[in-house]
């Protein structure tokens, strides 16, 4: 039954000033129409350009749920190509990522094609002539995706031809890439430590609004960060609080922490928390590394940029950023109940170890399948995917601290508790999706 | 001797045997959920490691999918007992089935031996059901005539894969 497609009202019907209709989270129709529509006209993460240094470097991901390749072309570039055989279809590399050499060659009939995707050869060619070929679309290779971005080594690219340029869509957004990369000495991230892939039974969107949910962890997360706490309380008096003490046990602080710490609100759907401060303000300095920083941006500046605490930065549609411990969370969509969220880490080039040490800590410690962290909010997201379905309430309420005047708003800061981030990323969604339809 | 309640190793060196039998004995503990009894298996110093790269050599700046000492396995033991630990409402149960552990070495002077486990470990909860298959590698010593885990390495066959919650120990 379709109800969706085409139907420009009862899709804006979903989304009201206070609360959603369950459709956007378990309709797969819904989740159809936001991988034709709102996934192509929005700028999409892609990869981190160190992860293809050298020219003929591929990384093989995926905008929405099309396949696509990141690759560094002979011209030193990095292109973004669908990756799909021009032919067939056939997935052309074999490998998640690897290096092709000075040209992609498809396995099944040896099409060969350059590493911007332009077609370079195909064996019997003649048996294409006078066949028209030249005007078929196999003829252009692989297609490029066009509108690619390479924002200091974060490269995203949008699929579709219409939509907002890269300026317009992420706005001063971008100041949280900027902290995150200034965190480095000489301004530079490199991808480190490995991906941590997590598979959940839910809708994307749990995923990013959790982000900014700072209503949940004092209770989702009592039952891990909290008991941190209380067996922490038992150590003998005058114990150095180790690394993992320090990055569980803010979990846990009070509501008035979490309503101070303050959330920005940008245009698009973008925003982050911990404007003032947040649960990664109080970590032990690193040795070095601020003598480091002094170096390389004198005081003043070494301070005002280690001075930002901001918990986590969305980005609308599907990634989030901590700038202060420069992590990546990529949260995939698979099906209207599946997502694949890859959590990825960055080193910051030409700073101490331990800052990476840290990192992935925090990551196999919050956002590993094995993480207690990670099972109390996926065990909160797999119920709430399965409560959806009751018809006795349709709607999911996003109503804390409303208020009338807030839509075309933007570059405000509230209160750290609101929910106008949720309510912001669904006018986004609304507008990403209906665009062009 | 015993599977169910610890013995002491009878001479200052244990036999293969003795190191058979306490490899054994760890994994029964834990589909048992006898959590406090299997926490005193470890040393004070030892930490339980579950890489995430195929033939990791760095636990530090290589992410895991585990790399915890002992005060993070207690927090989970505590928290497996919690009244608000949802994601254990209701609570996961576990399965191993192990090779016989086989001894790879032995250094009486060093206080070390390593034992290799291939095993095939099973996780359910609700209707829910997931087989891992994997190697333990145990590096023990004798402390108070006890042996005690000084690491234990469980290298899963698919580490790299995208896995869903994993709740308990391998
Ligand atoms: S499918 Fe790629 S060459 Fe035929
Ligand atoms: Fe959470």
């Amino acid at each position: 039954m379709t109800r969706y497609a085409g139907n420009v009202a009862a899709i804006r019907d979903l989304v009201r000033d206070q609360e959603v209709h369950r459709d956007v989270y378990v309709s797969e129709e819904v989740f159809q129409l936001e991988m034709e529509h709102m996934f192509p006209n929005s700028w999409v993460y892609v990869g981190h350009d160190s992860q293809v240094p050298n020219p003929g470097d591929y990384f093989g991901t995926t905008i929405g749920t099309q396949p696509i390749l990141l690759v560094r072309h002979t011209d030193g570039t990095v292109k973004v190509l669908h990756n799909r055989c021009p032919h067939k279809g056939t997935r052309i590399t074999s490998e998640t990522c690897g290096n092709a050499g000075k040209f992609f060659r498809c396995p099944y009939h040896a099409w060969s094609f350059r590493t911007d995707g332009s077609l370079l050869a195909i064996p019997l060619k003649k048996g294409y002539e006078n066949t028209g070929f030249e005007q078929s679309h196999a003829a252009s290779g692989m297609a490029p995706v066009r509108h690619v971005r390479n924002y200091r080594g974060f490269v995203f690219a949008k699929i579709n031809d219409g939509g907002l340029d890269f300026e317009e869509f992420f706005g001063e957004s971008l100041s949280s890439f900027d902290n995150m990369i200034d965190r480095s000495p000489v301004g530079q991230l490199k991808v480190a430590g490995g991906v941590l892939r997590y598979m959940h039974n839910c809708n994307w969107k749990m995923l990013v609004e959790n982000q900014t949910d700072t209503c949940h962890p004092m209770v989702a997360h009592e039952s891990s960060a909290g008991t941190v706490v209380e067996v922490w309380k038992k150590a003998p008096p005058g114990t150095k609080k180790p690394m993992a003490v320090e990055i569980i046990a803010p979990f846990m602080s009070p509501y008035e922490f979490f309503e101070n710490m303050g959330i920005r609100i940008w245009d698009n759907g973008h925003g982050h928390t911990g404007v003032h401060h947040s649960i990664h303000s109080d970590y032990s300095a690193v040795p070095g590394y601020f003598e480091k920083m002094k170096a390389a941006y004198g005081e003043e500046r070494a301070k005002a940029i280690l001075g930002e605490n901001r918990h986590n930065t969305v980005y609308f549609p599907n990634i989030m950023i901590k700038g202060p411990i420069q992590l990546l969370r990529h949260f995939k969509p698979i099906a209207a109940n599946k997502t694949l969220v890859e959590s990825w880490t960055f080193q910051l080039v030409d700073a101490p170890d331990m800052l990476l040490e840290r990192t992935l800590m925090y990551n196999r410690l919050i956002n590993a399948p094995t993480s207690i962290v990670g099972h109390d909010d996926l065990e909160m997201y797999e119920r709430a995917q399965e409560g959806l379905h009751s018809n006795g309430n349709e709607w999911v309420n996003l109503q804390r601290l409303y208020s009338p005047d807030e839509a075309g708003q933007t570059n405000v800061a509230v209160n750290g508790t609101s929910e106008w981030p949720m309510r912001h990323q669904f006018r986004a969604w609304t507008k990403f999706m209906t665009m062009g339809m | 001797m015993s599977m169910v309640t610890e013995a002491q190793v009878k001479n200052a060196i244990p036999t293969d045997q003795e190191l058979i039998d306490f490899v054994v004995r760890e994994a029964r503990l834990i589909d048992q959920q006898r959590f406090d009894e299997w926490l005193n298996l470890y040393a004070d110093d030892a930490f339980y490691w579950m890489p995430l790269e195929w033939n990791q050599t760095d636990p530090r700046l290589t992410c895991s999918l585990m790399y915890e000492d002992k005060l993070l396995l207690s927090i989970r033991v505590e928290r497996l007992k919690g009244a608000r630990t949802f994601s254990q409402k209701p609570k996961s149960r576990c399965h191993h089935v192990l090779q016989t552990p086989q001894v790879d070495s032995r250094d009486p002077a060093a206080n070390n031996y390593v034992t290799w486990t291939p095993m095939h470990y099973i996780e359910t909860r609700m209707d829910e059901q997931t087989l891992y298959a994997a190697w333990a590698t145990h590096h023990l010593s004798v402390e108070n005539g006890r042996l005690k885990i000084k690491l234990k390495r469980v290298d899963l066959i698919n580490c790299d894969a995208a896995f869903g919650n994993i709740q308990l120990f391998m």
